[in-house]
């Protein structure tokens, strides 16, 4: 394949991104969707409970926009965040440790599927209320440049996030004060079962930046070197002049909401799930780098086998992983304990 | 030891911690420039520039959420309400936000943060600026509550939850701000969870924070005309609670009642009735009472007000009942 073929984006990246690391995140695109699709299975097993919202059909997302992150750089997510978290480093083990609510998780089985937290990895959550997280990152990027320290936050939410008023509080102050941050819509085109359309006032959502005098963009999220090519240019607009962007990334989630959620239903059509997953940015990633000659199927299928492997150890850990002790339940209410937190009385 | 106002004391407490660690800083409407709509912050921007104290858009819920996300990243924010009431768009941020944090990331990120700002009524405010929130933020669990009554708790407290690496509600009363006391000079701070005997007696244990200490003393200095001895207890703090020494003061007056300034249904003061009845039920000799805010919307007419506020008067009759004395 001749790179004068193929689009800027594409070209650029290919040219620019070290083959290891492209590699890397197809690896990290398969590791995503191998572990959500077993994930779904623990969860028909029981082993999982309560809420749980798979990534599958949207990996080009996280994987594209974390690529372009330093270790030290930060993440902020909303609740369908398994993979976000994988990618920013957290081991798959202990992330699906905490989706079977068990000590060796990543927040010790006190989190669960919506609240994965790792200090270590900069991943700052894992949160459950619909943008309710955007001001958190607004703050982590406040401390940044309190602190004069040169990290970014990025941060992840659903195209439903753009119409509450913690999304609005949080572009003014970020514009205002020219904070290193990145909020990145995950434009999946449903909000639990309610399309864009029927939602939202304005349907190119990239253009609710201008309301705050803020960059902005939107990017095929199906396509993950497109992703990094646009999340890797507003990082570092952020990290060289503390200015904040929005980017809309338009993306479709194969599955339904969540786990209790069927695929399709009143909201959507079989036929219209079935047509996005022939856009399925595994396949089409996979079919690009074959193209350019950086991989073939057998490498590819190396890969794939890689991440099941992943996939069944972390299974391998969450399960020979025990039960949080009961004396656990009032540590880490305060950090400091005191009174009932010591006692294990109420 | 110098005689200040509460206001004054809230200053130098604030100014003390941001000259102490760095990482403190004061965050909120009208904080800096205009130097606080209650004058808290006054002479702090001049001090401490604008990266320290900083003016916020009309923006809480975006603003306390940043202060949370500040302190996951390391720093110690102070964020101000402009009055409590406003806190009621900040909810979010505050209750799953810093309450929850610590616990749902399993012990990763504690939240050291300072929420305050002036609470419960001034004079005629009507009902959506004149509320007492602490019952709900002491529901909730990573919280700590706190509501000084006199300047030298309000130094020595804020002081505490400024240094504190929790979550601290800090109440201050809007009408207490020009009232004056002793401080004692120096770093002086006062523990978070210890409750205050206010005025040692003998007859009736009342329990009462913030401006109803004031109301509670005035009551007392009333019925000492008649021979009746009131002990006042201030907790202080009202998560966590200190009730030992309301039990130990029940223990010796073995009559209890709890006035608050807020709603009945469900308020502190409920709370603490029932911790009362539970650790000295064998030495109450009557029912613990309770005095409260009337059980409305506050109303705007002067007239309206003040019945629905805890007043002396109805502090007096209810110390009376719990007496047998009418």
């Amino acid at each position: 394949m001749s790179t004068s073929s193929l689009p800027d984006h594409v070209a650029r990246q290919l040219a620019a991104t070290p083959k290891a690391q492209l590699l890397e995140m197809l690896y990290q695109m398969l590791l995503g969707r191998r572990f959500e699709e077993r994930t779904a299975e623990m969860y028909a097993m029981q082993k999982i409970g309560g809420f749980c919202h798979l990534y599958i059909g949207q990996e080009a997302v996280a994987i594209g926009a974390i690529s372009t992150l330093r270790p030290d750089d930060l993440i902020v997510t909303a609740y369908r965040e398994h993979v976000h978290a994988i990618v920013k480093g957290c081991e798959p083990g202990p992330v699906m440790a905490e989706l079977f609510g068990r000590e060796g998780g990543v927040s010790k089985g006190k989190g669960g599927s919506m609240h994965l937290f790792d200090r270590r990895r900069g991943m700052l959550g894992g949160h459950g209320i619909v943008g309710g997280h955007i001001p958190l990152a607004t703050g982590t990027a406040f401390a940044a440049k309190y602190l004069k320290r040169d990290y970014v936050t990025l941060c992840f939410f659903g195209e439903a996030a753009v119409n509450i008023g913690a999304f609005h509080e949080s572009l003014n102050m970020a514009a205002l004060w020219k904070l290193p941050v990145v909020y990145i819509v995950e434009n999946n085109r449903f909000g639990m079962g309610t399309a864009i359309e029927r939602s939202s006032a304005i349907y190119d959502v990239a253009q609710r930046a201008c309301a705050y005098d803020m960059a902005s963009e939107t990017v095929d999220g199906m396509d993950v070197l497109a992703v990094r090519d646009v999340v890797g240019r507003a990082v570092d607009l952020a990290r060289r002049e503390g200015a904040p962007t929005l980017i809309e990334a338009r993306c479709y989630r194969f599955m339904g909401h969540s786990m209790s959620d069927p695929v399709h239903g009143h909201y959507r059509t079989k036929e219209e799930v079935q047509e996005q997953k022939e856009q399925d940015p595994i396949r089409s990633y996979m079919n690009l780098l074959i193209g350019a000659g950086l991989v073939d199927r057998q490498a590819v299928e190396a890969l794939d086998q890689k991440a099941r492997a992943v996939t069944d150890e972390a299974i391998r850990f969450a399960e020979a992983s025990p039960e949080p002790s009961p004396d656990s339940i009032f540590q880490d209410v305060y950090s400091v304990p005191y009174g009932p937190y010591t006692t294990r009385e109420q | 030891m110098a005689v200040i106002t509460y206001r004054d004391a809230l200053n130098q407490a604030l100014r003390e911690e941001l000259r102490r660690d760095p990482a403190v800083f004061l965050m909120g409407e009208e904080v800096g420039v205009y130097q606080g709509a209650y004058k808290v912050s006054k002479g702090l921007l001049q001090e401490f520039g604008p990266q320290r104290i900083v003016d916020t858009p009309i923006t809480e819920e975006g603003f306390a959420g940043v202060g949370v996300g500040a302190a996951m990243a390391g720093l110690r924010p102070v964020i101000e309400m402009m009055t409590w009431n406003f806190s009621l768009v900040a909810i979010d941020q505050i209750v799953n936000g810093a309450a929850k944090m610590l616990y749902m990331s399993g012990g990763q990120f504690n939240i050291p943060i300072v929420f305050r700002g002036p609470g419960g009524a001034a004079h005629q405010l009507a009902a959506q600026h004149s509320q007492s929130l602490e019952a709900w933020y002491a529901n909730v669990p990573g919280l700590k509550v706190v509501a000084p009554s006199t300047p030298a708790d309000a130094k020595g407290l804020l002081k505490s939850a400024i240094r504190d690496n929790d979550p601290v509600i800090f109440f201050e009363g809007e009408t207490l701000y020009g009232s004056k006391g002793e401080v004692p000079d120096g770093d002086y701070t006062v523990p978070i969870g210890v409750s205050d005997v206010k005025r040692p007696g003998t007859d009736v244990t009342v329990v009462a924070w913030s401006k109803m200490v004031g109301v509670a003393q005035k009551a007392a200095d009333m019925l000492a005309a008649d021979g009746i001895s009131v002990e006042i207890i201030d907790p202080r703090t009202l998560r966590p609670l200190d009730d030992g020494p309301i039990l130990a003061s029940v223990r010796k007056t073995n009559r209890c009642v709890v006035l608050e300034e807020g709603w009945p249904y469900a308020g502190v003061g409920a709370q603490i009735a029932y911790q009362v009845q539970h650790g000295a039920f064998g030495d109450l000799d009557a029912p613990v009472a309770r005095v409260t805010g009337l059980d409305v919307p506050m109303p705007y007419a002067k007239n309206l007000e003040l019945l629905v506020m805890p007043s002396a008067a109805r502090l007096i009759a209810a110390i009376r009942e719990v007496l047998y004395l009418d």
